[in-house]
């Protein structure tokens, strides 16, 4: 009876196939995210509108502004008033101003002597995006005090992703949300359209095994899956310039087992789910709004509340993201995450086995 | 060669404390066109899934061509076709595409599919459409195609379960000549329906009342038997002695 397992996938393949719109989305999905966040969607923060006050236009301040105006982060606007200040702000002409102090130069020779001196700079930033603001004070420090102040205690390295591109660190959450969406979503919808069908019946009633029709299912959304993760990691690599130094071997193996238990998932949600509907919502809610809070997605685990701290361990997106940023970014091998790799096989195989038997004792 | 196909003897199935199906027996010969009558709730279903193998019966025998339900439940599923009202073929699959697949799920070979296939839509006269997505034809042409697909692998029994449900008379008459001749040809038909003129094409017609055989013989003895016209007053009369609610 291998002939009727062929049949099915063929099926499920034509079901697929025929949906121009929905295959479109899925396919489409994948990329667009990945412009999106590549892109547009950044926590880099570019061009940054800065004024300057001064009391007078000394040597001094004239570096400075120039430092800041040669910089690509920041759009210089010119000199304004001290009592212009609020107005600039609030129209949104500058989003941040520098105020200068009047003995600046004096004070900076000081320092340059070795004289510990008080801060003589004042900062006014806009800060109604928190992101945006906190990132702007921070060039500026490093900006107008690296120069200045010749004995920072710090000296910074950024590790792994020197130029602090956001990208680097959504490509790998857009993987864990992605299959998620196609994989355990998709899945579930088409097994439960069957049921509300009628068709699952006629289905049963025939000499197939119910595990066939379900893996038959199951073989036309992987295929689809291993196709979205190559175009995922072809965009990744060639339009958003992510190393990968670790080997695409490892990444591509950690994948394949995240979509296999994504598609475990989903046929837990199709046991559960009566209807098309509901399975969407089960997808949605209960899949997809974990991954985005709780999975380092968004967030950082650790700026979690405690508790969601301890709810996130169950989240599978949470270890698959992370076992592939230490692979795509940091260099890691697949070794350095077997343990990610070995959370993620226990949750699959019990996942599968509690899905199957939840599917075997709804039939009779 | 035996010529009871279905034989069913105290037959029982029990959820908990409710017996659905309560100790039902009869036969049904080959090339019949078996009725299987019942309101509501009176266990038809329950007897149906236990004859199609989809369900083990609590206590009695039955063999269905010539496999025990008890044990055999997947070689009976091998011998049966089945036909549902609620579903009727993948509408966006081709009319050609539907076949394929359940001839495949029997295991036919792409030759034998190939000129079964041809077979029965020249039947039908409707070869030139074998390339028509099924979701754009009318009920009536999906139910018959239903059918023939039903049939495709040659079933010694055909299960229908109201199979003619929301489509006109003039069609269900076409579809009942279709029964007719597969029953000729020696497949057993075993048939439910809520439609009483629908009884009366029937060879013999069981109808059943809370889990059991009400009553059980040709339309017109029982026709006779009750004293009335139509079978719809026959099934009426059986009806009001159900003490099960819906």
């Amino acid at each position: 009876m291998k002939g009727n397992f062929i049949s099915f996938v063929k099926k499920e393949s034509l079901h697929i196939l025929r949906d121009k719109r929905t295959m479109l989305i899925v396919m489409l999905i994948p990329v667009v995210l990945m412009i999106l966040f590549g892109f547009a969607i950044s926590t880099e923060v570019n061009n940054i509108r800065v004024a300057v006050v001064a009391p007078e236009r000394t040597d001094g301040i004239c570096d400075a502004v120039e430092k800041i105006s040669q910089n690509s982060y920041f759009t210089f606007c010119g000199y304004i008033n001290n009592d212009d200040v609020d107005n600039k702000l609030r129209t949104n002409e500058v989003s941040a101003v520098i105020v200068f102090a009047s003995d600046y130069d004096r004070r900076v020779a000081l320092a340059s002597e070795g004289i510990p001196t008080k801060p003589v700079i004042q900062v006014i930033v806009d800060a109604s995006n928190v992101n945006s603001a906190g990132a702007a004070t921070a060039y500026l420090q490093n900006i107008l005090l690296g120069a200045e102040s010749q004995q920072s205690m710090f000296e910074t390295r950024m590790l792994f992703n020197p130029q602090m591109k956001s990208a680097y660190n959504f490509v790998p959450g857009i993987m864990g949300l992605i299959f998620i969406l196609v994989c355990a979503m998709m899945t579930s919808v088409s097994i439960v359209r069957e049921k509300e069908m009628g068709s699952m019946e006629v289905l049963l009633v025939s000499p197939v095994r119910p595990v066939k029709i379900i893996f038959a299912k199951m073989i036309p959304y992987f295929a689809i899956s291993c196709i979205v993760l190559i175009t995922i990691l072809m965009l990744a690599h060639y339009l958003l310039e992510v190393p990968m130094t670790g080997g695409v071997g490892g990444i591509l193996s950690i994948s394949i087992l995240y979509l296999i238990l994504s598609l475990a998932l989903g046929l837990l949600v199709s046991t559960i789910a009566k209807t098309q509907v509901v399975a969407l919502l089960i997808s949605a809610m209960v899949l997809m709004m974990p991954i985005m809070m709780l999975s380092g997605l968004l967030f950082p685990i650790e700026n979690l509340p405690k508790f969601f701290q301890v709810v996130s361990n169950i989240v599978p997106a949470r270890w698959y993201i992370d076992a592939v940023r230490k692979m795509m970014i940091q260099g890691e091998s697949i070794t350095a995450v077997w343990q990610n790799c070995a959370i993620l096989f226990g949750m699959t195989v019990a996942l599968l086995g509690i899905s199957l038997k939840k599917f075997n004792d709804k039939l009779e | 060669m035996n010529d009871i196909v279905i034989s069913v003897k105290n037959l029982t199935k029990r959820f908990g404390n409710f017996t659905a199906v309560d100790n039902i027996s009869f036969d049904v010969k080959r090339g019949e066109i078996f009725g299987f009558l019942g309101a509501n709730g009176a266990g038809k279903t329950t007897a149906m899934r236990m004859l199609c193998g989809l369900s083990y019966p609590t206590s009695g025998s039955g063999s269905v061509a010539g496999f025990d339900v008890m044990h055999e439940g997947e070689m009976i599923k091998r011998h049966i076709g089945y036909m549902s009202q609620r579903f009727s073929l993948y509408n966006d699959l081709t009319v050609w595409e539907n076949m394929r697949l359940f001839a495949g799920i029997y295991g036919m070979t792409k030759k034998d599919t190939e000129a079964k296939a041809t077979e029965l839509l020249t039947q039908l006269n409707f070869l030139s459409e074998r390339d028509t997505l099924v979701g754009s034809l009318p009920l009536g042409w999906k139910q018959k195609l239903s059918f023939v697909i039903a049939t495709i692998h040659s079933p010694e029994v055909v299960f229908l379960d109201e199979p003619t449900g929301g489509v006109d008379p003039i069609t269900r008459r076409q579809f009942w000549e279709l029964i007719y001749k597969a029953a000729e040809s020696g497949t057993t038909i075993f048939v439910t329906t809520h439609y009483m003129d629908e009884a009366e094409y029937c060879s013999r017609v069981s109808i059943m009342v809370d889990g059991e055989v009400g009553a059980l013989d040709t339309p017109t003895r029982l026709k006779q038997e009750y004293g009335v016209e139509s079978m719809d007053e026959v099934f009426r009369i059986l009806a009001r002695k159900a003490k099960r609610g819906e």
